[in-house]
């Protein structure tokens, strides 16, 4: 373990961020048509740092749903952070403080890349992958909520496709076994099935569980 | 303005309770080894459902749009046995072509 492997993080990640940047601008974009400032539209990728949650409280606050709609949606898209949480809890070392700020770097993208071909976690790919994400996340949001509109639409740019071919490359290497492969099916199949009838966020959910079949009396 | 505040400090605190879960709770122990198992298959299912939600994945609906030959052009990437970036830009290139010429 090397120090490089933050910047092996960083470059694993690196194809990715670009499209970041883009969805951060048109979150921005998107904030301030329903009167969510710059500094708020900043803050709150700063903080919270979960693009699809943050997409769900703009759309929803921007056809008035109201407060409690807005944080029940952001929410339930965002509770699949728990078990990816718990995932790679073994590897955050040092205080309470140090593990909740390094946890913050956790989101879908840097979690997959630091996953190893042995199947183990790596938090200096994690850490390295959330920390190019988070910058450019977040001045993704800057640039677009101060006007960004001239960095055009991201579907245009074909950037929303750019995400599911990033997860499908990593889940490639990853279903090596049997038990693998039908964790992967039945996640994807669970997923697809829920889509019509739950929130956004549910279906990725109730995927987890089908981690399950790998549960072992001891 | 008061409203969208509140909402950003709400979610903002739900998000980062979510994501200490793990860490802050189970932080530099290894996990139970009954749960290694199960923590092993994580990725797969999640990847797999993120993959799917995605693709597909619209307001309580399934859209079939020109993300799906954006992602056969990774797949086909993949095949080729293309890194990481190729696969990626492969994927948004013929999504974006695909949108262009409809």
């Amino acid at each position: 373990m090397s120090p490089s492997r933050y910047r092996d993080g960083a470059r694993a990640i690196a194809p990715i961020a670009i499209a970041a940047v883009t969805f951060g601008a048109s979150f921005g974009v998107l904030a301030r048509s329903v009167g969510i400032d710059a500094l708020a539209a900043t803050v709150m990728s700063a903080t919270t740092f979960a693009g699809s949650a943050q997409f769900a409280v703009a759309s929803i606050l921007g056809t008035s749903g109201g407060v409690a709609a807005a944080v029940l949606a952001a929410t339930l898209l965002n509770a699949r952070y728990a078990p990816i949480s718990v995932s790679v809890a073994p590897l955050f070392e040092g205080g309470r403080v140090r593990r909740l700020l390094e946890a913050q770097l956790i989101v879908d993208e840097s979690w997959a890349v630091s996953r190893r071909a042995d199947g183990r976690f790596d938090r200096r790919l994690l850490i390295g992958a959330g920390l190019v994400l988070y910058v450019s996340w977040v001045t993704g949001t800057a640039l677009g909520s101060m006007g960004g509109e001239a960095l055009g639409d991201p579907a245009d740019l074909g950037l929303d496709a750019a995400f599911p071919a990033l997860f499908l490359a990593l889940l490639v290497p990853q279903v090596s076994t049997r038990r693998a492969l039908a964790a992967a099916l039945l996640g994807g199949t669970v997923a697809l099935v829920l889509i019509p009838f739950v929130p956004a966020g549910v279906p990725i959910v109730a995927a987890a569980g089908a981690c399950l079949i790998g549960w072992r009396r001891s | 303005m008061t409203e969208v505040w509140i909402v950003i400090g709400v979610v903002g605190a739900a998000t980062v309770a979510l994501k200490s879960v793990g860490p802050v709770l189970l932080g530099g122990r290894p996990l139970p080894e009954h749960l290694d198992g199960v923590v092993s298959l994580l990725a797969p299912a999640v990847l797999a459902a993120l993959v799917v939600t995605q693709l597909v994945g619209g307001d309580r609906e399934i859209v079939l749009d020109a993300r799906l030959v954006g992602l056969a052009s990774a797949a086909l990437a993949l095949l080729l046995r293309a890194p990481l970036l190729v696969v990626v830009i492969a994927a948004a290139v013929a999504t974006a072509a695909v949108r262009a010429v409809s």
